[in-house]
């Protein structure tokens, strides 16, 4: 169990756990919306598609609908990064990220805190930037680049504390959830039954899913060619990749026993249990039986668990209008 | 940039005297000003500006839509008190703390200085913070008024008064700390060669201070906590602040209970005992039990607690009795019956409007006066007759008459001036000034305090939410010979 200084209030715990959350949602849209509009320049022959698509990975494709109609490169743009309406675009996880941190400034470094606003005050101004193509891929890497900032700004002016902790809890299942969404989407557009043979386009499109997340490289040192087979198992499964589905529940896994002080393996609320139990379903599996048993079905039943977790999260640590109920450790001392 | 066409317009000046000679404590920090490079001071002006922003240093705006934020202006220019008149305000605002403390005690306990006709008893009960909920409560080592921040103001004269003592829950420090920080960050030039006296002990002051008040059977390094009302408070920048340079934990309302007379904070581990809370919400909403029943901003069953003594709260409940403007008029007399001394620094001289002859005077004089209404703060409520309208004096003769114990009168002070960046050049702006008074073991001043500055031209209302900013306050050190360094 980690030192304990002094006690994290649950209300506290939540913003940590939200503000490190949207700064990890706002990367993730981030990086999908560089990638297409990349791919965008490789192939201009085929574009709605990709603007569709990118609009299913981020779950809000029927508010879009409703509201736009056919997906075009512009709207989806203006949707994904600038709307105020929409709760998950960039500007709005930047909102919501730095209304967290607000309203914990005495917990965070002034450091982080600063690094938040700066984003946000930076994002204010972002409007001009989706004219022109060039200014919006500059754009896009200052977000990604602030990000990567907040997380170093972080681990590096943080004491690596409770709070700390849920942190990493927050960013770590945020980013298995996108990871999930847009392998999902992809798969499905690219593969739709096991036995298609695929384009000569197709490299490029499976390029284009590991590059949104980094992974491109990592990838060809650890599998050389592109596979959808091997894809799927370096995005799901790899215990190494900080963008692997696998590693991140194994990170959030680490943070949820350090800060409960339960040995890894074993369980001592219902959140751990149900970690526990998502980790050991990577753990134990291999590519082939995802694959054979239907990719999309694992993916949506791993979403289901990522936020079955979250909402254990919230029953066990954040909940902080339940009723009082004095905890056997906390009378004088 | 320089002073040369500097008008003075025949106010006193915190930076040159009469003559238009600078004041010896301002010599170096003028020169200097003067050597600058052509638009440095403006480049550093806007540094400031920039870096008040990315900082978030702001403050909330009630009338604008919820989550506005603005800046509170900052100017470069410094005010300068020199280290014989700090020392006597120093001594004065110890000497004037302590009386009021001895004062708010007495009036919850034996009420000796009512029984002994120093002041109306009718005017302490019909004082709207007077909280007779708070008869009889003993505050650990005796201590209302923990944390003061007094205004001040320098006259035409020259001489300074105290305008207001501020009981309550007074703001603003946080922007002493950051003014100071600001002014090494972006103006490092100008402190070569001067020894100004470091403001930066003020939170370690403050937390021991708290630390101070912890109850009986308190743990070792007691939890000290504070309250904010949230967020969306005028002054949230300051609680988190404050809190983040104590180290301590800032508080909502819904994080804390009360069970079986003891004050607990909802922590990821279940509850955690509190001992000390520094509470930045006025009495009314600090317990929908105790005092306004409509609040959710509180914790029910706070003041039955530190009535029994298991908590303490800083500042303690009741001590605003001593913020209303006709008791205020009263602290001569005050320090003279609890202290045996004449007052150190003077009052405004005040005409109580439920006096018969002194309302007579002020109802017939309303244009030469400011009147104030007595339980309002933030330059709300009140004529200055000499910017009114005929309509608005009537308006106000009315208000008199009809509640005479509520307004008093005062004569208009023509506040001093500091040279303000105005565009590209200086010009004279009022100022008033707030030092900060803390009273935990023993009393401590922090040098200097908050100077604030009325932005606009000929104008002499310094609050923020009425075009009000700020100026970083220099207190000279003593250099060792006795002289000024």
């Amino acid at each position: 169990m980690i030192a304990q200084t002094r006690p994290l209030l649950s209300r506290v715990a939540d913003a940590v756990y939200w503000m490190a959350s949207y700064i990890e949602r706002a990367e993730n849209v981030a990086r999908f919306i560089g990638v297409n509009l990349h791919l965008q320049l490789d192939m201009p022959l085929e574009p709605a598609q990709q603007w569709q698509s990118l609009i299913d990975t981020s779950g809000d494709a029927e508010v879009f609908r409703k509201r736009f109609g056919v997906a075009t490169q512009t709207n989806v743009i203006r949707f994904l990064m600038m709307d105020a309406e929409n709760p998950n675009s960039i500007y709005s996880c930047l909102r919501s990220a730095r209304e967290n941190a607000r309203s914990i400034r005495e917990t965070i470094s002034s450091e982080i805190w600063e690094q938040i606003n700066s984003m946000y005050l930076e994002m204010m101004q972002a409007e001009w930037a989706l004219q022109q193509p060039g200014l919006l891929l500059e754009t896009l890497s200052q977000i990604r680049l602030g990000c990567h900032l907040f997380r170093g700004i972080a681990d590096t002016t943080m004491s690596h504390n409770e709070a700390w902790h849920f942190v990493h809890l927050g960013g770590s299942l945020e980013r298995a959830d996108k990871i999930s969404r847009i392998l999902d989407v992809k798969y499905f557009m690219l593969l739709p039954s096991p036995t298609f043979v695929g384009t000569p386009y197709d490299d490029l499109h499976w390029s284009a899913v590991l590059k949104s997340v980094s992974g491109l490289e990592m990838y060809r040192k650890r599998h050389g060619q592109i596979a959808p087979r091997n894809i799927v198992e370096f995005l799901v499964l790899d215990r190494d990749f900080p963008r692997a589905i696998l590693h991140c529940i194994r990170r959030a896994d680490e943070s949820l026993h350090a800060i409960t002080g339960t040995p890894i393996g074993s369980f001592g609320c219902h959140a751990e249990q149900l970690l526990g139990m998502l980790r050991a379903k990577l753990d134990f599996t291999s590519v082939d039986r995802v694959i054979k048993n239907g990719l999309h079905e694992y993916l949506d039943g791993l979403q289901v668990n990522v936020n079955e977790v979250g909402d254990s999260l919230f029953e066990e640590f954040f909940a902080w209008r339940r009723p009082v109920q004095v905890a056997a450790s906390a009378g004088e001392s | 940039m320089h002073f040369q066409q500097y008008q003075l317009d025949g106010f006193h000046d915190e930076m040159f005297d009469g003559e238009g000679r600078p004041r010896p404590q301002a010599r170096l920090l003028l020169e200097s000003i003067e050597a600058l490079e052509e638009g440095q001071l403006l480049r550093c002006q806007r540094a400031a500006e920039r870096l008040l922003l990315q900082l978030g240093i702001t403050f909330n705006v009630y009338s604008e839509s919820a989550g506005a934020e603005r800046i509170f202006p900052f100017d470069l220019i410094p005010r300068i008190l020199p280290a014989d008149e700090w020392d006597w305000i120093e001594r004065g605002l110890i000497q004037r703390i302590h009386a009021l403390n001895e004062f708010i005690d007495d009036i919850y306990h034996e009420q000796k200085i009512l029984k002994d006709r120093i002041i109306p008893e009718e005017i302490i009960r019909s004082a709207t913070f007077y909280r007779p909920q708070c008869r009889g409560i003993h505050p650990p080592r005796r201590v209302w008024c923990h944390i003061t921040g007094t205004d001040l103001v320098r006259s035409g004269d020259g001489q300074i008064y105290v305008l207001e003592d501020n009981l309550r829950v007074p703001s603003g420090v946080s922007y002493v700390l950051q003014n100071r920080n600001l002014m090494k960050r972006t103006f490092p030039y100008v402190f070569e060669g001067l020894h100004v006296r470091p403001v930066d002990g003020y939170p370690s002051n403050l937390l021991e201070t708290l630390e101070a008040m912890a109850p009986a059977g308190s743990a070792e390094k007691p939890t000290v906590v504070l309250l904010t009302p949230g967020a969306y408070n005028s002054a949230y920048f300051e609680h988190s602040f404050l809190a983040q340079q104590m180290g301590i934990q800032l508080v909502e309302g819904g994080d804390l209970a009360v069970q079986d007379g003891v004050v607990w904070m909802r922590t990821t581990r279940g509850l955690h005992k509190v001992d000390v809370i520094y509470r930045r919400i006025d009495d009314d909403f600090l317990d929908p039990q105790a005092f306004r029943a409509d609040s959710l901003l509180g914790v029910p069953g706070l003041l039955e607690a530190y009535r029994g003594g298991r908590v303490a709260l800083a500042n303690a409940p009741g001590n605003g009795v001593a913020d209303d403007k006709v008791v205020y008029s009263y602290v001569p007399e005050i320090i003279r019956y609890y202290e045996g001394e004449d007052p150190i620094l003077p009052n405004v001289p005040t005409y109580r409007c439920c006096e018969d002859s002194a309302r007579k005077h002020v109802l017939a004089n309303l244009e030469k006066l400011v009147v104030k209404c007595a339980n309002e703060s933030g330059g709300y409520g009140m004529l200055v007759g000499p910017h009114s309208t005929t309509e608005q004096r009537r308006e106000f003769a009315g208000r008199i008459e009809a509640q005479p114990r509520n307004y008093i009168a005062q004569p208009t002070l023509s506040l001093s001036r500091v040279p303000t960046l105005v565009e590209d050049h200086f010009e004279g702006r009022h100022v008033d000034l707030r030092p900060y008074i803390l009273y935990g073991k023993e009393i401590k001043v922090l040098p200097g305090g908050l100077t604030r500055v009325a932005l606009r031209k000929g104008s002499l209302v310094v609050n923020s939410s009425q075009g009000g900013g700020s100026k970083d306050t220099w207190v000279m050190a003593r250099s060792p010979n006795g002289g000024e360094a």
